[in-house]
Formats: structure tokens, C-alpha cells, sequence
């Protein structure tokens, strides 16, 4: 078990003029032990850099250290890293047994210590009735923990995680996330965990590093992230449905929205742009008001901050999801399954001070 | 089929019988030839029905031969090693030269897959003058040496076996290299045994190709138990048409054509998977 | 298509290719080029001194009489090979589809024609027209034809067109019903509804998207009776009667081995080189129609 750190780490494909660079400088300490999740929308570089932890992608610039040991030059096998692949990356024409056993193999491992280790991992996966079996002979998910254990039982220092449950159905996903925590609990192993998903992100993850366009964007706890996210695009990404964001110019106690929305800028007559907000802005003129679907709560018209046209509602029982206009764009609130709202109602909304988020409008990071 | 005629069924069954027939008809007679005498042979119209001289025939051209030639046994030798070697040479140089062109980046890279590319436009046949020189100056002529290894170059076999690496996943290699596994070592544990099928297939397709030459083996032997067995058939008929001993040279075919029928037809559903995935 | 993934290691590589390689060169490019420059030169008898000639050995040939009678007689065979063997083993395939039960087991009794030398189906094939003691040719003698393919140039070319095309159609069927099994049925069925019967279906439908294999076979035929077809006529005819089945690849051996005019089957063997390259583009040209399928 090791800690791994990331000092200005970089990739770029190509020299020259020509360079290209996907990956623009990433910092980060894991603790040993530690569970992280690299989480981002697809192309934004999260797999490259777990790829460059592995040593399968060359490190243009910058340092990996596993455990205190600058591994740049490392080759993957030397790197004592497992690695989790999406399509799990299964020897086809070897046994279950024989996939586990390899790489135990090949570092010569005792016959004795193999067997006992595999039979170890296999009894903690229940995978002891299919050792025997090829691959192609077991479920999407008996393939999924075959490939968490020809990790487990290298024992390595660090676990790499390349999308490990995208290919398995929902149900799946769910209850194999649970045996994930589970496994981590028990062996504690330093683990890098790369998904798009953020529901996988806020349940697996310890400390998230949130990845857009080759950048961290915030790197933190989930709820940390979830509670202050640190730029527009995390407030976006982390949360379902995103949070809304409201562009506009802040003035005291009142914002005006810039009407973003073509419904709204055409809508006669016009909706009213300004929202009355509890406490002032932290400065006055451009920026960009968050507001969580969760936090928009349904005001008596007096105490109205500001109203939303409803436009359709998705009921998902326990709460329902409205979907309309207001403060110049289109938002999403949640309102409890008790009050369901009705379409072309206008509903008077109300938010409490501390479910602002307000973001700078040039560079979208946070301002408070 | 989508309509049922009970008409056209029995047609085409009765249509298929008779192209089995017709295209099994030489060889039944080459069959009936070598159970007679070289007499009954003579006696035109020959008969259709077996003779008794079965045994008699096939002891006669093993041990002996005919027509003045080694004994087949020999020549049947010949030809299996030339087969085997060419079959196996073929393949395990195109495996690891198309190994080497897909799994890696070397300078001339391009220049050795045009190269190889190239050997599929030089069929023996167009070059048989300089080929034959170059081997004679090597000194290989009447020799297992000479007999293969100027045809154990395969464009055909480099191209099937890097199209079939192509379609092993990346991530196969990915996790082997995690593993710990060298190049050697991920081809001996992975590739190769991933290739089985297409290897078996290829065997039978080369098997025969090397078993089946004619123009080469007979340019480069001279000396009777240098004969592949295809040579030697042929060697007996050219004393005149008079002095041809048909039952004998009817019961060579027989045993020339036995062994790559019988790899065809034991290892049928390779050799058509392979015949068809070599042309991909 | 390329690797994203590879190993690195600049002399393992070239370790690997160099058997191939070698082989490559020593046996195909160097003798190719030998020819080649071959084609150029004119050499004695004994073959002490050559001389320079440039073209002259290609100009020769195009006003030799025999040559262009070879190519006529190349072309001749070679459509001939083709069409006999594909017709015959496209009907057979496009029966052996249509019947369920049993095609695999036709499919056996057809292929193994394939594993019959040339030289070897040549042979079957001479003894069974053989003028003196062929079942065929006393049948046929009955019948009121007299067959001597010894003498009469047209039998002997239709003898060996024979040989060469039985050989030939295990591979042809085995392509064909591939491509026949890979059409999906249910565009059959559609037609079947609007109201086509078999026929109709064969030409309308199924011909046409066998286009691709079809094509693919005509060219592989091509090729097999230019070239691989040397051991049926070296086994029947020898190039005779008269040079009438005297194929172009036989034409080479008998002036290059028999003959020893070295410069002028080397020119031969050039032209002959054209024409494979000629060839395996066209072939190289079906793998991208068929993508475009």
C-alpha cells in the first residue's frame, strides 16, 4: 500500500507546433489507503491520466510517485499497480483460475501461494464454483468480479479502475458498487477510480478529483464538492438534475437575470427578470447564481422571490421534478409529491441564503 | 425456404446427387483401375466394377513403385516433409513477422509490409528461371532445403494473421503488460493460443499447397528418390503411351490424392472458415 | 487500421520479419529482378556471353506468331476454366442452399476436389478420354464422335479446360454458399411476399448481392488458370497438339528450360508479372466494394 502523488502532471500527443495537449497540469496527493474518483464528462482526460498512472501512457510532463518512487520510467509491471479494465480485459482462452493466476505467474510466484491466494480472492468474490470456467462461459457480471480479482490477488499497492461497472446493467451497478466499498474496507488498498458517473463518484469516493477539458477542476470530498462546488462546470456536473444557473447583474439585494432563454426573451408579456434575494450578492454586477433543484422551495405569493412558469413535471414518486421558466431561463425544481404542481401555473418560489452559490461570470469560478 | 414444393425439393436433391456424381466419377474410376490388372485395364471399355488386384496394386507401387521410379512409400515421404515443412515454415515465420508489424513500430516497418505485400504478385510460376539459378548456386537442388524454403514466404498468411491480431482488444495487451508480460511472453501465453483456429486452418490450406506443387519440385529433382509423389505419378507416363501401366500409375493417384483428402475432409470446418476468412 | 497499444522495442521486431524477409528476398525479389534484367539481355547457347539488347526481346515477342497465339489461347482457357467452374458450382450451391437438410453433408462430398493436385486431376481426367483404353472417349466413340484429344487441338483444349475447372469447383461452391448463407433471409421472405417466385428471386434478389463474391471468384479463377493450371497441362497435353494448348506459363518454361532463349522468358516472365499485379488489384479493388455493400 502506498500514497501516490501527481506533481504538474502532463500529456500532450505529438511535438512541436503540432503538440496537442489533453492534459494541462494536474496536482494532487492520495493518501495511502485513500479511495479516489476521477470523475468527468467523456474526452476530458480522466482515463488518459489513470492510464499514465499504469505506465500504458507515456507522462509528457510532470511526476508519479507510488509510495515515494518517481515512476515515469517505470514499465506497468514494475509499477505494482492492478488494473480494473471496462471490457475487463479477460484472457479468453484461459480458466477464471488461470486469469487470476497470471500475473502471479509470471512474477514467479509458488504453484502453492498462487493456488491459495486465488482460492482466497475467489471465496471473497463467490467465485470458487466457476474457477474452471472460461470467460465467455459466465455473466457480464461474474466477468466484472473475475477482473477484480486477478487484481486482488497481485496484493498490489494501488488499484486502478478504468469505468468498471458501465457495461453491467443498472440493478448490477448497484449492488457491485456495494461489494467495491466493501472490498475497500476490507483491504484498505490505495484505489484511483475513473467513472462519468457522478452517482458513482458521490457514493464511491472518498475525495473526488472533478476532470473538465484536461483540468481538475475541484478536488475534495463529495459532499464538500456537492456543498461548494468550485466553478460552474462542478455545480453543473455534480447533482442530479444539475443545478441551475442564472446569468445576471447583481445589484444589492436584487439580481436580474439576462433573459438566456429564447421562450423568455419572446414570452408576453415579459416575466418579471428580477429576483428579490435574501442577503446581498458578495459584489455588485456580473455573475451567476446557483441554485440546486432541492433548494427552490414553493413561497405563499407574498414571500415569492421570484415566479416559475411550470412547463411540465416528471413525477418520480417520492418527489417530483418541474421543469418551466423563470429569472430569465429555464430551471428544474423539486417540489415534495405532496404539492404537485400544475402545468401553466405560475408558482412562486422562494430560496434560503445559504443555498446561493454565486460564481464570477467571466472565468465561472466561485466567488462565495 | 420460404414456400415448400415438394417438386422442387426432389429436384434439387436429384440435381445435387448427380453433380456429386459427376464430380466423383474420375476418381471412382481412377479407383476401379487400380484394383485390375494392366490388362483388364486395356480392355476397352474398361469394366466399372472393382477388380480383385486391390492389395496386389497398392503393395506393388509402395514397395517398388512403377514405371521405373523409387518406391512411392519413399515418394510419399518426400512429399509429406515437404508439406509439413512448408505448412509449418509458412506459418511460423508469416505469425511472427505479422506479430512484429502489428504489435510494433520499427524503422522500415512499412517497407517489410510492402515487401511481404509484394510476394503475393511473384507467384513461382513467373519467376521459375532466376529461382531455380539462385537455389542451384546454393546448391539445394534435389534437397529437402531446395524443395521448400523458396516457397515458405506467405503474404496470404502474413495479412490473415495481422488482420486477426487487429481484432484482439487492446486491452488484452494492456492487461498483460500490468501483468508483467514481455512481448515474447504475451505472444507465446496470448496470441498464439488466441490464434489456434486460424492457425488449424491455415495448415490445411498450406498443407495441400505444399503437398499439390508441381512446376517447382519438378525443376529442382533429378534424382528418383528426390521425387515428391505428384512428381512421380507424373515421371511414370512419359514412357509412351503403349508402355503406361495404368493400374499402377491409377493406383499412385489413389495414394497421392488420399492424404490431403483426408486432412480436408477431417479438418473441413477450418479449412472453409479459413478459405473464406483468408480472402477478407 | 493500426495498433493504438504496442511494444517498445526497435530490434525484437526486426528479429521477427527477418526470416520472412530473408526468404523474400533471396527467393522472390532477387529472382524477379533477375528476370527483369534478364529481359534486357540476349545470351548465346552455352550461355558464356549476354548482350544488351533493350527491348529488342519484348519486341520479339510481340512479332512472334506463337506468342500472341499463347495469349489467345491463355485467354481462351482461362474464360473458359472461369466460367465452367463458376456456372457449374454456383448451381450446385444455389441448390445446396435451398435444400435444409443436407447441405453440410454435400458440402463434404464436394470440397475434397480441392486436395487433388492439378497434375493429379490432370491425369484422371486424360485416362478417362484416353483414345485407347478412356471410358469416355469409347462412349463417346459410340456415340458417333471420334475423340483423340492427341491429335484434334479443340479436344484437347476442352480436355484440359475439363481438368482444370473440376478441380476448381469445391472452391468455387465453397464461396458461394457462403455468400448465399450470409443473405438474409428474411429479404427473401419479403420478396416471397411481393409475390416472387424462385426464379425470380434467384435473378432479382440473390444474384446481385452475390455480386461481390462473384466478382471475387473471377478474378481467383483467372489467376488459378494462368498460373496454377501448369500441372494439368504439363500431365495431358504437354502444349500440344501443335501448340494448342500451349498457355503462356507453360510457353515460358518450354522456350526458358527446353528452348534456353533465357532473355525471352525472362521478357515473358515480365509481362506475365504485369499481369498478376494487374490481377491482384482488381482483387484488392473487390475487398473495398464489398464495403460498400
Amino acid at each position: 500500500m502506498a500514497a501516490v502523488e501527481l506533481r504538474g502532471v502532463r500529456k500532450s500527443y505529438g511535438s512541436g507546433k503540432n503538440a496537442l495537449e489533453v492534459i494541462h497540469g494536474i496536482d494532487c496527493s492520495v493518501a495511502d489507503g485513500e479511495f479516489i474518483v476521477l470523475v468527468g464528462p467523456s474526452g476530458c482526460g480522466k482515463s488518459t491520466l489513470l492510464r499514465m498512472m499504469a505506465g500504458l501512457e507515456e507522462i509528457s510532463a510532470g511526476e508519479i510517485a507510488i509510495g515515494g518512487r518517481v515512476v515515469n520510467q517505470l514499465e506497468p509491471k514494475d509499477r505494482d499497480v492492478a488494473m480494473v479494465f471496462q471490457n475487463y480485459a479477460l484472457y479468453p482462452h484461459m480458466s477464471v483460475r488461470e486469469n487470476m493466476a497470471y500475473g502471479l505467474k509470471i512474477r514467479g510466484v509458488a504453484a502453492a501461494e498462487i493456488a491459495t491466494r486465488v482460492e482466497r480472492a475467489a471465496a471473497m468474490l463467490e467465485l470458487a464454483p466457476y474457477l474452471d470456467r472460461r470467460p465467455r462461459e459466465l455473466s457480464g457480471g461474474q466477468r466484472q468480479r473475475v477482473a477484480m480479482g486477478r487484481a486482488i490477488v497481485r496484493n498490489p499497492q494501488v488499484f486502478l479502475f478504468d469505468e468498471p461497472l458501465s457495461n453491467l446493467d443498472a440493478k448490477l451497478r448497484v449492488q457491485t458498487r456495494m461489494e467495491l466499498q466493501k472490498l475497500h474496507r476490507e483491504f484498505n488498498t490505495t484505489s484511483l477510480y475513473v467513472t462519468h458517473d457522478q452517482v458513482e463518484a458521490m457514493t464511491l469516493g472518498q475525495r473526488l478529483i472533478v476532470m473538465n477539458a484536461g483540468v481538475a477542476e475541484q478536488i475534495g470530498a463529495p459532499m464538500e464538492v456537492y456543498a461548494k462546488p468550485a466553478s460552474t462546470f462542478v455545480a453543473g456536473f455534480i447533482g442530479s438534475p444539475a443545478m441551475n444557473l442564472l446569468r445576471g447583474e447583481a445589484q444589492g439585494d436584487r439580481f436580474v437575470t439576462t433573459a438566456t432563454s429564447a421562450a423568455i426573451a419572446l414570452a408576453t408579456p415579459a416575466p418579471p427578470l428580477s429576483i428579490h434575494l435574501p442577503v446581498p450578492a458578495p459584489r455588485d454586477g456580473p455573475l451567476v447564481l446557483g441554485l440546486r433543484p432541492e433548494h427552490l422551495v414553493p413561497a405563499s405569493a407574498g414571500a415569492a422571490r421570484f415566479g416559475f412558469a411550470v412547463e411540465m413535471v416528471e413525477s418520480l414518486g417520492a418527489d417530483s421534478y418541474a421543469y418551466g421558466l423563470g429569472g430569465g431561463g429555464t430551471l428544474i425544481a423539486r417540489v415534495a409529491a405532496g404539492t404537485v404542481p400544475v402545468v401553466d401555473e405560475v408558482l412562486p418560489l422562494t430560496f434560503a441564503a445559504q443555498h446561493m452559490h454565486w460564481f464570477d461570470a467571466a472565468n465561472g469560478k466561485r466567488v462565495a | 425456404m420460404v414456400e415448400n414444393r415438394p417438386g422442387l425439393n426432389f429436384f434439387s436433391h436429384a440435381l445435387l446427387i448427380i453433380g456429386v456424381a459427376v464430380v466423383a466419377f474420375p476418381v471412382y474410376l481412377t479407383f476401379v483401375a487400380s484394383t485390375l490388372t494392366a490388362d483388364q485395364v486395356l480392355d476397352a471399355p474398361m469394366r466399372l466394377w472393382p477388380g480383385s488386384h486391390l492389395l496386389e496394386n497398392y503393395a506393388h507401387v509402395l514397395q517398388k513403385g512403377a514405371g521405373g521410379a523409387a518406391p512411392l512409400s519413399r515418394l510419399l515421404f518426400n512429399s509429406l516433409i515437404s508439406a509439413l515443412v512448408i505448412a509449418i515454415g509458412k506459418i511460423a515465420i508469416s505469425i511472427i513477422s505479422a506479430y512484429a508489424i502489428v504489435y510494433f513500430r520499427f524503422p522500415g516497418r512499412m517497407f517489410c509490409f510492402w515487401l511481404i505485400f509484394l510476394t503475393l504478385m511473384l507467384p513461382v510460376e513467373v519467376r521459375i528461371l532466376p529461382t531455380y539459378k539462385v537455389v542451384a548456386d546454393m546448391g539445394f537442388l534435389d534437397s529437402y532445403v531446395g524443395l521448400t524454403l523458396p516457397l515458405i514466404a506467405s503474404a496470404t498468411a502474413t495479412f490473415l494473421f495481422r488482420q486477426f491480431f487487429l481484432t484482439i482488444p487492446d486491452e488484452l495487451l494492456e492487461a498483460a503488460r500490468i501483468d508483467g508480460a514481455g512481448p515474447l511472453r504475451f505472444f507465446w501465453d496470448v496470441v498464439l493460443p488466441l490464434s489456434v483456429t486460424n492457425i488449424a486452418a491455415l495448415f490445411v490450406i498450406l498443407f495441400i499447397y505444399g503437398w499439390n506443387q508441381y512446376l517447382w519440385p519438378l525443376l529442382i529433382t533429378t534424382q528418383e528418390n528426390m521425387y515428391t509423389a505428384v512428381i512421380g505419378m507424373r515421371r511414370m507416363m512419359s514412357g509412351g503411351d503403349a508402355a503406361t501401366e495404368w493400374n499402377l500409375v491409377m493406383t499412385t493417384a489413389m495414394l497421392t490424392m488420399l492424404p490431403p483428402a483426408i486432412v480436408v475432409i477431417l479438418m473441413q470446418r477450418w479449412f472453409v472458415k479459413g478459405l473464406v476468412d483468408s480472402e477478407k | 487500421m493500426e495498433k493504438r497499444v504496442i511494444f517498445k522495442n526497435w530490434w525484437l521486431p526486426l528479429l521477427l520479419v527477418a526470416p520472412q524477409l530473408a526468404v523474400t528476398l533471396v527467393f522472390f525479389v532477387w529472382p524477379a529482378s533477375q528476370a527483369l534484367y534478364g529481359s534486357l539481355f540476349v545470351e548465346d547457347a552455352f550461355g558464356t556471353s549476354s548482350e544488351f539488347v533493350g527491348v529488342q526481346n519484348f519486341l520479339g515477342l510481340f512479332n512472334d506468331g506463337y506468342y500472341a497465339h499463347s495469349f489467345g489461347i491463355t485467354v481462351l482457357f482461362s474464360v473458359a476454366v472461369a466460367g465452367l467452374g463458376l456456372g457449374v458450382s454456383l448451381l450446385l450451391a444455389v441448390f445446396a442452399d435451398r435444400v435444409i437438410r443436407g447441405a453440410r453433408l454435400y458440402q463434404t462430398l464436394l470440397i475434397w476436389p480441392y486436395a487433388v493436385a492439378p497434375a493429379i486431376a490432370g491425369v484422371l481426367w486424360m485416362f478417362m478420354f484416353d483414345p485407347s483404353v478412356g471410358v469416355a472417349a469409347w462412349a463417346l466413340k459410340r456415340m458417333g464422335v471420334n475423340w483423340n484429344h492427341l491429335l484434334n487441338g479443340h479436344q484437347a483444349m476442352a480436355l484440359v479446360v475439363f481438368a482444370a475447372a473440376w478441380k476448381q469447383v469445391s472452391y468455387n461452391f465453397i464461396f458461394f454458399l457462403a455468400g448465399l448463407t450470409a443473405i438474409p433471409k428474411s429479404l427473401i421472405e419479403a420478396a416471397a411476399i411481393d409475390g416472387a417466385g424462385p426464379a425470380r428471386r434467384f435473378f432479382d434478389i440473390v444474384f446481385p448481392l452475390l455480386t461481390p463474391t462473384t466478382f471475387f471468384l473471377l478474378v481467383v479463377n483467372i489467376i488459378y488458370a494462368f498460373f496454377d493450371t501448369f500441372g494439368v497441362i504439363d500431365a495431358v497435353t504437354q502444349g500440344g497438339p501443335a501448340k494448342a494448348t500451349e498457355v503462356l506459363v507453360f510457353k515460358i518454361f518450354q522456350d526458358g528450360f527446353k528452348g534456353q532463349d533465357y532473355g525471352g522468358a525472362a521478357a515473358q516472365s515480365v509481362i506475365l508479372m504485369l499481369i498478376v499485379v494487374a490481377l491482384t488489384v482488381a482483387q484488392f479493388r473487390y475487398v473495398e466494394k464489398k464495403v460498400n455493400y
